[in-house]
């Protein structure tokens, strides 16, 4: 089936330019990008003039298979993706039980190819049940298809556990991704500290206990040579050991949540639970210093962070709740936020959210280029709606921290391989 | 005057006016319970719940003596032994007290916000009577009641409050209150007891005790909170008694004239010397209790006063 989408602006985070233009899809990839006409027997899309991007790659979806299936399953993730122009997740191995064996590996691999209309590939654990003891099979996780390997929010406190892990991982060209947060002075906080903190009489963590982890980390990866992601650097006092890293030829790179570049703790307000992230959302300085650290590269991933919790988990006081918020659907509209204030040009966004963790993952997608993979986003920056959770996400869990925001941006179509997984108005 | 708030949560969310609203009642309420006969037809009819999901004995007796003098039913609910450890959520919890169409709710809770959260649920007048280490809006209005009492005014004065201020509702509440009055709030305490970035919420921040009482007018002493404290604050009680607890020397160093209060219950030998607590001379603490009661009495009724009116509107609106 060839489709050939007219009219397009496309959006290309490579050469980070955009330009109107056809596309021709054809065989699952691109077949051509130009001004020529459409191939006899084609498909015709008119886009109107609307952004045609590569389609987002997601590092770290929660999905609650197994065991939280209540809260997401692969089907519902999905078709949330598809409607949120996500074309590839990478689900986290933070379920229960964790994804810590080649056998669950495979299950939950079947599963998703089974359920899901966009692409899933898989992150599995670095060490067993996340325990932070003994490293898992790496080598036949990664035969088994892992993407990469993290413990999530667990993270590794015994440096002689990690540095093995690490060096293993190393051997086996694994990418392991961490989570740059102290154990010990992050435990039971709620919020960062500061006057925010103390105003609401909630624990708070310093934001340089992200930075003591990430130095930590970065010692580690100098000693071990392996590479490395942080999943999620959120502060400004992290940014300068982020560069001072990658000056220094270390084989690393940073990503940031969506949340924690469109959102800052005082949004929390009188304890809006459904604004508890791991980890808390931080001072509006910080917010900026990151927001701008994605403009420049230095942070190369923008991911969703995609948490579903249920209605239960929410509905506690504010120090019970669980933390986490829905995405894939909002991932889009809320980080265009940074294109219309400026921040970012729409390549630099999708070099953040589509090419840049492609290229981490050794994954063909993310590029704008003849015989690059048809995996595509067709939206309007610029159409303007107000979130309703309950009518309009399809993910199983409606816990966002954009319930009734004002938002900018509406994905039209999805393509996956070609082929149209979503239309905007096909319910 | 003026009194607006549907729900007592915090002080945060009160006009000056209403405090001096809240206060001016209270005062009329002081002297009734220095009668013989005390009671009122002010709550006749009503229902007021105490809930206490923390253990507590002075407060809830304060609010539940403040309820029976204005002659609304009382009824103490001890939650913390009850549907709590069954497994009930917070909220769960409130709405089966809501179907019991209480008009009054007082409630304490050890989560920050949590009587936020169910103020939410309910259509009832809520009061907070401690929430986590956030808010405990009686306590800063009677301490402002006891003030006004003994200073003649609760404005350009220079209040000192002292100890474990990182775990006090008490601290929260006395700071945003004394601020929206217009007085100069001093902390004071050892930092690991001090809540990051407080000093930008308008206050002056001591270490040193002594430099930190010079020439305050009131001396209020927080109680050092074994309860909440995982370790590792300070390193014993007796070299925070030492450099943290007041005696007379330490209390040298404030206005001759300066008032010394404590929100109980005391550790003494811990936070206060026992000899100063009882010295009829500085100590107010016995006045502070007497305070509480007044200022509950007062705060109730305004919030039923708001509370009837707003049923008012609603039944007019149901009839038109």
């Amino acid at each position: 089936m060839t489709v050939f989408l007219e009219n397009a602006r496309i959006i290309d985070p490579g050469g980070g330019t955009e330009a109107l233009g056809n596309l021709v899809l054809d065989g699952g990839v691109i077949a051509a990008i130009g001004d020529m006409a459409a191939p006899k027997g084609a498909e015709v899309v008119d886009c109107g003039g609307k952004c045609v991007a590569p389609g987002i790659v997601d590092i770290g979806v929660k999905v609650g298979e197994p065991g939280e299936r209540h809260k997401e399953s692969f089907r519902s993730a999905g078709l949330a993706a598809a409607a949120g122009g996500v074309t590839t997740i990478i689900a986290r191995p933070d379920t229960s039980p964790a994804i810590d064996t080649p056998e669950t590996l495979e299950f939950v691999t079947r599963r998703a190819a089974e359920a899901s209309p966009v692409r899933i590939r898989h992150m599995a654990a670095l060490t067993k049940g996340r325990a932070g003891r003994e490293m898992t099979e790496i080598g036949f996780l990664m035969d088994a298809g892992a993407m990469a390997f993290s413990d999530c929010d667990h993270v590794v406190s015994d440096n002689k556990v990690l540095s093995r892990a690490l060096t293993y991982a190393r051997a086996m060209g694994a990418l392991v991704i961490g989570h740059p947060q102290d154990p010990g002075l992050s435990k039971g906080a709620a919020v960062t500290s500061g006057k925010f903190a103390s105003l609401r009489g909630l624990p708070g963590v310093s934001p340089l206990a992200e930075r003591m982890a990430f130095d930590r980390d970065m010692a580690l990866v100098e000693m071990t040579g392996a590479r490395y992601h942080a999943d999620q650097v959120t502060c400004a006092r992290t940014l300068p050991a982020l560069e001072r890293a990658k000056a220094n030829g270390l084989d690393v790179t940073a990503g940031v949540s969506v949340h924690h570049v469109t959102l800052n703790e005082f949004d929390v307000g009188d304890y809006r639970t459904f604004f508890k992230l791991t980890p808390p959302l931080r001072p509006e300085d910080d917010r900026r210093a990151v927001a701008e650290a994605l403009a420049t590269g230095l942070i190369d991933i923008l991911c969703s962070m995609h948490t579903p919790q249920d209605e239960e988990s929410k509905r506690l006081p504010y120090e019970e709740a669980a933390a986490g918020a829905v995405a894939l659907e909002t991932f889009l509209p809320a980080a265009l936020r940074l294109v219309h204030d400026g921040t970012l040009t729409l390549p630099q966004l999708f070099r953040a959210m589509a090419l840049n963790p492609a290229k981490r993952l050794g994954l063909p997608q993310g590029r704008m280029a003849e015989g690059a993979p048809a995996d595509l986003v067709l939206f309007d920056p610029d159409a303007p709606f107000v979130l309703d959770r309950f009518t309009m996400l399809r993910s199983k869990s409606k816990n966002t921290p954009f319930d009734g925001a004002r938002m900018e941006g509406k994905v039209l179509a999805t393509f996956v391989a070609g082929r149209r997984v979503f239309a905007a108005g096909e319910g | 005057m003026t009194f607006r708030a549907r729900h007592l949560l915090g002080i945060e969310h009160l006009a000056p006016e209403e405090i001096r609203t809240l206060l001016d009642l209270a005062e009329t309420y002081v002297d009734l319970n220095r009668r013989t006969i005390k009671k009122t037809d002010v709550l006749a009819g009503m229902t007021q719940i105490n809930m206490f999901f923390e253990a507590s004995t002075r407060t809830q007796a304060s609010f539940e003596l403040a309820g029976k003098r204005l002659g609304a039913d009382v009824m103490n609910m001890a939650v913390a032994q009850s549907s709590v450890k069954k497994g009930e959520t917070l909220i769960d919890t409130a709405l089966t007290l809501n179907a019991m169409h209480p008009d009054l709710l007082v409630v304490r809770h050890g989560n920050s916000g949590a009587v936020d959260l169910l103020a939410q649920k309910v259509n009832c007048a809520v009061l907070n009577a401690g929430d986590g280490r956030h808010e405990h809006p009686t306590q800063a209005l009677l301490d402002a009641l006891t003030i006004r009492r003994a200073k003649g005014r609760l404005h350009r004065l220079t209040v000192a409050i002292c100890g474990d201020i990182a775990h006090s509702r008490v601290a929260r509440s006395n700071l945003l209150l004394l601020g929206k009055m217009e007085n100069r709030v001093r902390l004071i305490g050892p930092p690991t007891l001090m809540p990051s970035g407080v000093a930008d919420l308008g206050c002056e921040v001591y270490e040193d005790m002594r430099a930190g009482l010079e020439g305050a007018d009131v001396v209020m002493m927080l109680r050092l909170q074994k309860e909440r404290m995982d370790g590792g604050f300070i390193p014993s009680e007796r070299e925070y008694f030492h450099r943290y607890g007041l005696d007379a020397e330490k209390l040298a160093h404030a206005r001759d004239d300066a008032i010394v209060m404590h929100p109980g219950p005391m550790n003494r030998g811990v936070e206060i010397d026992g000899t100063l607590a009882d010295d009829i001379n500085r100590s107010v603490i016995q006045e502070q209790v007497e305070m509480g009661v007044a200022v509950r009495m007062a705060a109730m009724e305004l919030l039923a006063r708001n509370l009837k009116a707003e049923r008012g509107r609603e039944a007019a609106g149901v009839m038109v």
